[in-house]
């Protein structure tokens, strides 16, 4: 797959929040289609790496280039391409899941038509169809997850960020939601998510990024790893046991 | 490298450059022309026949607002100037900003306070200027607050540009109450007073030889050098405090 | 790429009436404050009836801006906390849409709290509050307060303690407007000729158009990181 354009560009990436340097000089690229699992201690840059790719947050030195347009000065132009489902589900809960993902179809300039049809969709897709008219504030953690995918989904984003989306659900609703990306990764979306579910890694993705300390320490294929190994691996890079 | 060098060569690195000669020349400057003003004040001008010696305390009251007034325009410039080039310095130009025209207000409030003592017979009264003057070193102080808040220095630096933008307005108010709101007891000196002013007297050409000088000062070299120093001491502290971090996250 | 400006403010107000009229979560709040607020003035204030009718339009104001500053507080919160900005912002919008269309919606709780205590406030304190000027006061004053609030409140939502830093922040900024919009109500209360106070009401509307391009100038450095 590394022969494909990239699609996300990252250069000499660094991010500081007031004196504390979260991200340290990292470099990477993403080709188009590719899936990538971002490992990394809590605090380690995760979050802050996606939310600077999802143009949340601007970084302090460095380029970030996603489908050619430059960030975070051409950010407008990216917004569409880009979809993300946080740790926090980014839900109203006083209104139903339908409501929702209407409220967040208008803001990405969805014609009526296209929001009836695409909720519809994505509402089947993650399986929600039968609860669309009941309030998100009522749904488990795990349909609002789903909903908040839905939601990324909603205006057929080329990149999708997922922030430990497995964080919180049961065994059945990380099913569904190891389903979903399966399904993005065969509609050929390109996709990064972060985990400390080591565990998962291998069967989703098959390059890793460990981000030790702000700065990659590993960037490869973790397709022949064992979950073992791949524990190995982390512990050495992170230090500490990791979480398998 | 052993610990003790790596301590020696980071305090280095923390070093502020040496004071630039024109500081130094308005630092003397500054403190040379505060000693004239001060002379002028107390020993030339003449004793104002109804007040007495207290009326003397108004040449470093009202200059004192003008040096706010500076102060607190120069947070407005560097506020637009940081959001605009968002570069540190016009921030820290800000902050200092902020800083030196409280303390400005202060003695604002602080000498009017002493001046209102024998001329109105007490120390304070809710005098719309009076209030809004309050208002004004409050707003200022809510802007040590709320800087204090705000964690990421990213968005500290903007935020606060946006409302040392805004908190400028309570500055506009103070200066133009005493025209709009007549109930005002509050004297104008310059211009035509509000009928109920209680305490103004005569700008004779004594007054206005010792205020000028003082005015002058006051809204200008005395607020410029220290806001320079105090910007100074910023960039050491920031470099101080990254070198802490440096430290800490090794 | 820009999805158009007015799809985006009137699908936010759209959003928050729709929230606002299945929980009533701010207008009931705003509501039952404003109404205390009243009252207990009123019962401050009962001692003295001269002082009472000297202090009406006074009250009235300091009602609307607390009652306001709760309902501004509450409604960033409902955005903030669970990081739906975050999910606005990362819409193809211009920032100055999100910042309308918060502003709006906050505008209308606020209106619709001002023209119930008017009439509430016509029956307690024996004085007619519901002439024509003073409704149009009203009007211009809140959306004065609605514009540097909600700019002040997304300013808040990201510092510590920000409950309290609101009130901080924006009462001492907000203070033209309160004086202009006190002015010009305690005059048209009075039944004062229109030059005493036409000259208030104008001020309070320019300051209002300043805060109000200010606000928009600077909300995009507000909501951006």
């Amino acid at each position: 797959m590394g022969e494909k354009t990239p699609i996300i560009e990252v250069e000499n990436l660094s991010k500081t929040f007031g004196l504390l340097p979260v991200l340290r000089s990292v470099s990477f690229g993403v080709a188009r289609g590719e899936t990538i699992m971002l490992l990394g201690q809590n605090g380690g840059g995760k979050s802050t790496l996606l939310r600077l790719l999802a143009g949340l947050s601007k970084p302090t030195a460095g380029l970030i280039r996603i489908g050619g347009w430059q960030m975070p000065k051409e950010v407008m132009e990216v917004r569409r391409q880009i979809g993300l489902v946080s740790h926090q589900p980014l839900l109203y809960g006083n209104l139903s899941a339908r409501e929702n993902l209407d409220f967040f179809g208008k803001l990405y300039g969805l014609t009526k038509d296209e929001r009836v049809e695409g909720i519809g969709a994505v509402l089947d897709q993650v399986g929600l169809a039968k609860r669309a008219d009941s309030l998100a504030r009522d749904f488990s953690r795990g349909m609002q997850q789903r909903l908040s995918i839905a939601r990324a989904l909603l205006h057929q984003p080329e990149i999708l960020l997922l922030d430990e989306p497995f964080t919180g659900l049961d065994q059945a609703a990380a099913e569904t939601l190891e389903h979903l990306v399966l399904s993005a990764q065969r509609e050929e979306r390109t996709l990064i998510m972060t985990t400390h579910q080591l565990g998962r890694a291998p069967a989703l993705a098959r390059r890793a990024l460990i981000l030790s300390r702000g700065q990659i320490a590993f960037d490869g294929d973790i397709a022949t790893m064992s979950a073992a190994s791949l524990g190995e691996l982390y512990a050495s890079l992170c230090g500490g046991a990791a979480v398998a | 490298m052993t610990a003790k060098t790596k301590v020696l060569s980071l305090r280095q690195s923390a070093e502020a450059t040496p004071m630039p000669a024109l500081l130094k020349l308005l630092t003397i400057v500054t403190l040379v022309g505060f000693c004239i003003t001060l002379v002028l004040g107390l020993l030339v001008a003449g004793t104002d026949i109804q007040q007495g010696e207290i009326q003397r305390i108004f040449y470093i009251h009202m200059p004192s607002f003008f040096g706010a007034f500076t102060a607190f325009g120069l947070t407005v410039v560097g506020g637009i100037l940081y959001l605009w080039r968002k570069s540190e310095g016009w921030d820290r130009i800000a902050l200092a900003g902020v800083e030196v025209g409280l303390a400005f207000a202060l003695i604002n409030l602080v000498t009017g306070a002493i001046w209102a003592r024998p001329i109105w017979n007490t120390w304070w009264t809710w005098d719309p200027r009076l209030t809004s003057a309050a208002i004004m070193a409050l707003t200022y102080a809510a802007y040590l607050m709320l800087r204090a808040g705000i964690e990421d220095e990213a968005r500290k630096r903007s935020f606060m540009s946006v409302y040392g933008i805004f908190a400028f307005t309570s500055v506009l108010v103070t200066l133009f109450i005493i025209r709009v709101v007549p109930e005002t007891i509050h004297p104008v000196i310059v211009g035509a007073s509000p009928q109920n002013a209680q305490g103004g007297f005569e700008a004779t050409s004594g007054v206005v030889m010792a205020l000028i000088p003082s005015l002058l000062l006051w809204l200008t070299l005395m607020p410029i050098t220290l806001i320079w120093h105090r910007v100074r001491i910023e960039r050491r502290l920031e470099a101080v405090n990254r070198l802490k971090m440096q430290i800490l996250s090794e | 790429m820009k999805t158009p400006f007015r799809t985006a403010v009137l699908a936010i107000v759209g959003k928050d009436l729709r929230a606002e009229i299945r929980s009533r979560e701010l207008l009931s709040v705003m509501a039952i404050f404003a109404v205390l607020c009243i009252l207990v003035f009123s019962f401050a204030l009962e001692l003295d009836r001269g002082a009472r009718e000297e202090a009406i339009s006074g009250v009235l104001w300091v009602t609307l801006v607390f009652a306001s500053l709760l309902g501004f507080n509450r409604s960033l919160a409902l955005e903030g906390d669970q990081g739906n900005l975050d999910a606005m912002l990362l819409a193809p919008v211009s920032r100055s849409a999100i910042f309308f269309g918060k502003l709006l919606s906050n505008y209308l709780f606020t209106l619709i709290v001002a023209l119930v205590i008017l009439p509430l406030m016509t029956v307690i304190y024996n004085s007619n509050l519901l002439k024509g000027w003073l409704i149009l006061t009203t009007v211009v004053g809140v959306f004065g307060f609605s514009s540097i609030g909600t700019l002040l409140a997304m300013l808040t939502l990201h510092t510590r303690s920000r409950e309290a830093m609101l009130p901080i922040a924006m009462l001492p900024v907000a203070l033209p407007l309160l004086l202009t919009a006190v002015r010009a109500s305690t005059n048209i209360l009075n039944d004062a000729p229109a030059r005493e106070w036409l000259l208030w009401l104008q001020l309070l509307a320019a300051v209002t158009l300043i805060y109000l391009a200010l606000c928009w100038l600077l909300c995009g450095f507000v909501l951006e990181e």
